[in-house]
């Protein structure tokens, strides 16, 4: 047993009417992949952030090679050898990737000399980066690409890694997994934030579980299931979403050879879209976002007006409707984006049942809202789908992510949808609430309604999809029967890893060519 | 250190307290400001605050002239509170205001001397229009050409204004004037008179509309899916597009009830208290108004009490320079420090400030 490289003892850090962390203490060896499980808010976040000097913590201590670690700002943590790699990039699309890595060093060398060093570590850990090229045309696996290069500079003997998964596409997971086996077998350890459990079990050596704040166990991850894992995370086994086969019915919504320009610069044309949604069925539409996910969503909802033809809804031409036409018919649809689309952050939850409920919901007669019924409708979405909140009254932004998220999906679901699209159903919504919410769309389907579930999350795809494609590019693929379809065969479908030479795959895994 | 920190949900109290608190700090600040001066401060508060209600020798001359100042202010904010809360600035409602008066004028003289009781709410009608066509043109602008509603009703004011220059000295020239510039007294013509319809208060037809505005934007707000709409597309632009919103057929409303109220607002003035046309018949309400419907926080009672308030400053005001001689500038200097600590003070219902050291989050 080798001499721990960081050891941690006892931290605490609270804040205003929260433990965050609660006497947490674990260790880790050169060369380790410790993973660090837990639910959002688990307290994995303040974690991190204490280790890397973002964050004071209020009693507690650490030990780096042997001697007391306080780094007081992200800086002292860096000169320390601890780096670390964000959920979300802080790049400059317009800058090149040199020049972004070069901003966030302290003493950038010439960029020749940058460009350089920037190849030869691209190159000897497989992370293939031109640094020459603008960060506003690489992909997000690219983006991340460029953030741990940007680590790796400076040989860190840490490398905290937050989430990193979450925007891959499983070949360029295997790509990643490839550098940080690699890192680790030099010693530098890794601190692996993540709550996909399957990508626990296959890369980290050991795994420390926090629930609200307090290390609730640890374990080896290749010797426990994934359904272990799972309930010491929540505390309670978790029911897998489950439903009863259903024979498909008729044809409810059919998308038909749809192309629409992008709205803005940053934005993804649609190109010739077709999809057939039948009753009792649920189709998953997956790939990695900015990919055209918004701009589908927002041609089915209706906020985007379509040409004659193209989209289709119980057989009627629905191009013209607006959204609340729509709705009218029984097509419902919930956006990725809680705050500020599928709800007003400033507004009361009763407010934001109004948003969407006033036709179906009969809250609007005669251009009058009843305030009543929308109290009550309110009531019943937050009874139904288990929304903790003091109240209707609530301001939507005071809620958590995950109860907001049960809230926008049950106002849809509650209107008894002929057709429910929603984009990202469980983003960012803790594992037991994520549970509920897959469930919830189950029933919809076992009822007789259609639902497509556009979404980052492939597990989730495979678990309740009945037919599965793939959104890249503005492009769909056609779907395919999600029972047995294989995540080699899925990230295929994808587009593979992004702007990656088909060499370069070839070399990590000989023979995988597709 | 101080710093701010978002609340979860806007305090009620504060909202309800700001406009309180900043009254009285502009009374302290103002204060100071007219000591430097050389006033006394506690007697030129009470000349602004309190005589111009009670003051035994001018309070029978200054309270109508409360109502009459405020009539204009409210009804021409609560037309600008719809824009707002949506997030649409008109900040053209002078120039409405401007061409409101023209038309009705127009349309009144047009008729003379007839005195037919049919003119004055014809004359209401066209200042209504009036108002509304000036204010499509920045909403129709920016529905089709996506410019700038904030710069385009400005400047419309400045092109308002020569027309009535031209309108005073030309067209709408009293024929029996000898020549000055300024149209027929529409005041002292029956049929074309916005009579005072209580003697002794001020009360005339444009405070009633004033009043009326008030309940129906309240009623709007409180009650409405058109009051729903606005709220949310002026919080959260994206989720009332979801929400079936459209924001074009919005934004010609919102300007073009905001115009409308502005144009009878104007009507209302030429034809009584100002009594007609001048090359300077204008004076400001247009503006003011901007800041009559922030200090009400854009909520109709508030406009209500905000426009009082505001009024009271103006006749205060005059008071003052009357009696003391304050220079003009020094009672507009203490107006705007009522917005300044108002808009200020509004930061703290939606944040909370704490005092300590920072720590990184």
């Amino acid at each position: 047993m080798t001499a721990p490289l960081l050891d941690i003892r006892g931290l605490t850090k609270a804040y205003p009417g929260v433990i965050a962390n609660d006497d947490v203490s674990f260790a880790l060896r050169p060369g380790e992949v410790h993973a660090l499980l837990g639910e959002n808010g688990a307290g994995k976040s303040t974690l991190v952030k204490m280790i890397y000097g973002l964050v004071k913590p209020d009693s507690g201590a650490m030990v780096l090679n042997n001697a007391p670690y306080t780094p007081a700002e992200p800086r002292a943590a860096r000169q320390s050898g601890v780096a670390m790699v964000f959920q979300h990039f802080s790049l400059f699309e317009a800058l090149s990737v040199a020049e972004n890595i070069a901003l966030g060093m302290e003493h950038p060398p010439k960029p020749r000399d940058l460009s350089a060093r920037i190849r030869e570590v691209s190159h000897a850990y497989g992370l293939p980066l031109d640094p020459e090229s603008l960060v506003g045309d690489l992909s997000a696996g690219e983006r991340q690409r460029v953030e741990i290069i940007r680590c790796l500079l400076q040989d860190p003997q840490l490398l905290i890694m937050d989430e990193p998964t979450s925007v891959l596409t499983p070949q360029e997971v295997e790509i990643l997994f490839h550098t940080l086996r690699k890192l680790s077998a030099e010693g530098t350890a890794i601190l692996y934030i993540s709550h996909k459990l399957e990508e626990i079990r296959a890369l980290c050596d050991a795994a420390t579980i926090l629930r609200l704040g307090k290390v609730v166990g640890e374990c080896t991850p290749a010797d426990v299931s994934a359904a272990e894992m799972a309930e010491m995370m929540v505390g309670k086994s978790l029911a897998v979403p489950a439903r009863d086969a259903t024979e498909p019915g008729d044809t409810l919504l059919a998308v038909e050879n749809l192309s629409l320009p992008a709205v803005s610069a940053f934005g993804t044309s649609l190109k010739e879209i077709t999809l057939q949604l039948r009753a009792g069925e649920v189709l998953g539409i997956g790939g990695v976002a900015g990919n055209g996910q918004d701009e589908l969503l927002a041609v089915l909802s209706g906020e985007r007006r379509t040409p004659p033809g193209t989209v289709r809804f119980q057989g009627r031409d629905v191009g013209p409707e607006g959204p609340n036409a729509r709705r009218a018919g029984g097509l419902l649809s919930a956006p990725e984006e809680r705050l500020g689309h599928a709800a007003a952050p400033d507004m009361s939850l009763t407010e934001n049942a109004v948003l969407t409920g006033q036709s179906r919901k009969g809250l609007a007669k005669g251009g009058f809202i009843g305030w009543s019924r929308a109290r009550s409708f309110a009531d019943d979405i937050i009874a139904q789908f288990d929304v903790r909140t003091p109240g209707n009254a609530t301001a939507a932004r005071a809620l958590s992510g995950g109860n907001l998220q049960k809230f926008v999906i049950g106002r849809e679901i509650l209107q008894d949808p002929v057709v429910l699209v929603v984009n990202q159903p469980t983003w960012g919504v803790d594992a037991s609430a994520a549970a509920d919410i897959r469930q919830a769309l189950l029933n919809l389907a076992q009822n007789g309604a259609g639902v497509i579930v556009i979404s980052q999350d492939l597990d989730e795809l495979l678990e309740i999809s009945d037919r599965f494609c793939a959104l890249n590019e503005g492009r769909l693929s056609e779907p395919r029967p999600a029972r047995g379809l294989s995540m080699e065969e899925i990230g295929l479908m994808l587009g593979g890893a992004h702007g990656m030479a088909e060499a370069h795959l070839e070399e990590l895994h000989p023979g995988a060519s597709a | 250190m101080i710093r701010l920190e978002k609340r979860p949900t806007p305090s009620r109290a504060w909202a309800l307290s700001t406009p309180i608190i900043a009254v009285i700090l502009t009374m302290i600040a103002g204060g100071a400001m007219f000591a430097t001066l050389g006033q006394d401060p506690f007697e030129t508060i009470r000349i602004i605050f309190w005589d111009p209600l009670f003051h035994e020798r001018f309070a029978s001359f200054s309270r109508p002239q409360l109502l009459v100042k405020a009539g204009p202010l409210i009804l021409i904010a609560i037309g600008l509170s719809l824009g707002f809360r949506a997030g649409i600035w008109n900040i053209g409602a002078e120039g409405q205001y401007i061409v409101g008066a023209i038309a009705g004028a127009a349309f009144g003289l047009a008729f003379y001397p007839s005195e037919s009781p049919l003119i004055f709410p014809g004359m209401v009608i066209a200042g209504l229009i009036g108002g509304t066509l000036w204010a499509m043109i920045p909403a129709l602008l920016k529905v089709f050409a996506n410019t700038n509603e904030i710069l385009v009703s400005l400047l419309l004011v400045y092109v308002a204004e020569a027309m009535l220059a031209s309108a005073a000295t030309g067209w709408l020239r009293n024929p029996e004037g000898q020549g000055f510039p300024g149209s027929r007294n529409l005041a002292r013509h029956a049929g074309t008179d916005n009579p005072e319809l209580f003697a002794g208060t001020g009360m005339h037809w444009g405070v009633l509309a004033a009043f009326v505005a008030v309940i129906a934007a309240y009623v709007l707000f409180q009650r409405h899916v058109l009051g729903y709409q606005i709220k949310l597309a002026g919080q959260a632009p994206r989720a009332a597009r979801f929400s079936g919103v459209n924001p074009g057929r919005l934004i010609i409303l919102c300007l073009g009830v905001s115009g409308a109220l502005a144009g009878a607002a104007g009507l209302f003035e030429v034809s009584g208290p100002a009594g007609q046309i001048t090359i300077d018949f204008n004076s400001g309400y247009g503006f003011t108004a901007i800041i009559v419907a922030f200090l009400g926080r854009l909520n109709p009672i508030g406009i209500l009490f905000a426009g009082l308030l505001m009024a009271l400053t103006y006749i205060g005001g005059e008071l003052a320079q009357l009696l003391l001689q304050v220079p003009a500038p020094a009672i507009q200097a203490f107006q705007g420090m009522l917005l300044f600590f108002l808009l200020a003070l509004d930061v703290l219902s939606n944040y909370r400030v704490r005092i300590g050291r920072e720590r990184a989050a």
